[in-house]
């Protein structure tokens, strides 16, 4: 009797996992699903949530000597920032039980596991890691992955299709697009806010004069930007429940994609250090300087 | 008063989880010291009521230490994608 009354004090109403006959109606309660009429279970989305391997955003990235890559031995790895703002919104979308459920797929070498679990941490229901050898995946590109992702996304039967905006490392705002072409799919790129109608979705998105709304059907691409949500941080027990979720394992060629390079890297180099700036005392002496340096 | 107990522990293991990404120089090895000097302190305490008080300060804390991971996350990456 205590201990019920301390939980219900300490936790939300919405968090009691331990108090036997409510723990049904909770959002992250697996029978939960049971609670919802078979049509409104038909109406649900399956959501596909792209997650990548990149080193850590606060980490500082130096070249290597060979001048063909950057260090990443014994650097920090962690999932993209981008893509944790995409697991978010997914997990977010099942707890509103608007996704019946969510699927998180890295494609990479083995250390991507790691990245699929604090993605099951943060709430996915299943993982999938497409194993791409590490030699390889240098020269993955953008191209690939999204053909890797729209194979998935049609054996899976997602209904959408959530990935980051771009990735920290190589910055190339490319996959969201690529995995929509070749699934002739509806795209929403740089998502603010994302709504889910009876008609499909309307999104907010980010453009550079401001925000703009579109409407959309499903099945959709979706891609995250920044202020879309704040992600949760995977608490120790989720992780520890994560260890247990389903894990799958393919090949790109289990799916019939040619990961072949398409490019080959001929030299990584850091960029040129920043000239010093000079402070003039008046308007007339930058005038000046501006005209002696061909400016103006 | 043994749940009490599980619950001082799975707070304290929590904290020190949350405490790897601290900012700083010895961040981590700073936060965890003082996190492990805070637990030690309290540690003859036998009221109840003091206790839950001091649980909640330390989920406070934690929420607090998720925020700030959070928000120099955010400020980190607005600053570099947006002109």
């Amino acid at each position: 009797m205590i201990s019920l009354l301390f939980n219900s004090v300490a936790t939300p109403f919405w968090k009691w996992q331990r108090c036997g006959k409510y723990n049904l109606w909770t959002p992250n309660h697996p029978l939960s699903f049971l609670t919802i009429s078979a049509v409104a279970r038909k109406k649900m989305a399956r959501v596909l949530v792209g997650v990548k391997r990149v080193i850590d955003y606060a980490v500082k990235v130096r070249v290597k000597p060979e001048k063909n890559g950057v260090v990443t031995q014994g650097v920090k790895h962690s999932m993209n920032p981008f893509d944790e703002i995409a697991v978010e919104e997914a997990v977010k979308m099942k707890e509103k039980k608007l996704a019946s459920e969510v699927i998180a797929v890295s494609v990479g070498p083995t250390q991507s596991q790691e990245v699929i679990r604090t993605a099951l941490a943060m709430g996915a229901d299943r993982g999938v890691h497409v194993e791409v050898p590490a030699a390889e995946y240098d020269l993955l590109q953008p191209i690939h992955v999204s053909k890797i992702l729209a194979k998935l996304a049609l054996d899976e039967k997602a209904d959408l299709v959530i990935l980051g905006k771009q990735a920290i490392d190589d910055d190339a705002n490319q996959t969201a697009q690529m995995t929509a072409a070749v699934l002739d799919w509806p795209q929403g790129t740089f998502c603010n806010k994302v709504e889910k109608t009876d008609a499909g979705l309307t999104i907010a998105r980010e453009i550079d004069g401001g925000l703009e709304t579109i409407k959309t059907k499903l099945p959709a691409v979706l891609s995250a930007d920044l202020r879309l949500n704040t992600p949760r941080y995977a608490t120790l027990p989720n992780i520890m429940k994560a260890k247990k979720k389903p894990l799958k394992k393919v090949t790109p060629k289990d799916l019939g994609v040619d990961t072949t390079p398409r490019i080959e890297i001929i030299s990584v180099e850091d960029p040129p250090v920043r000239q010093a700036g000079a402070v003039v005392a008046d308007v007339d002496a930058l005038v000046a300087k501006l005209k002696a340096g061909g400016h103006i | 008063m043994s749940q009490l107990r599980s619950k001082v522990i799975s707070l304290y293991k929590h904290l020190q989880y949350l405490g790897r990404d601290y900012p700083g120089l010895n961040g981590p090895q700073k936060f965890r010291k003082q996190v492990h000097d805070a637990f030690m302190k309290n540690k003859d305490e036998k009221d109840p009521k003091k206790i839950v008080a001091l649980l909640a300060q330390g989920r406070y804390l934690a929420k607090e230490v998720e925020a700030l991971y959070s928000l120099k996350k955010y400020r980190t990456i607005k600053q570099r994608y947006n002109d």
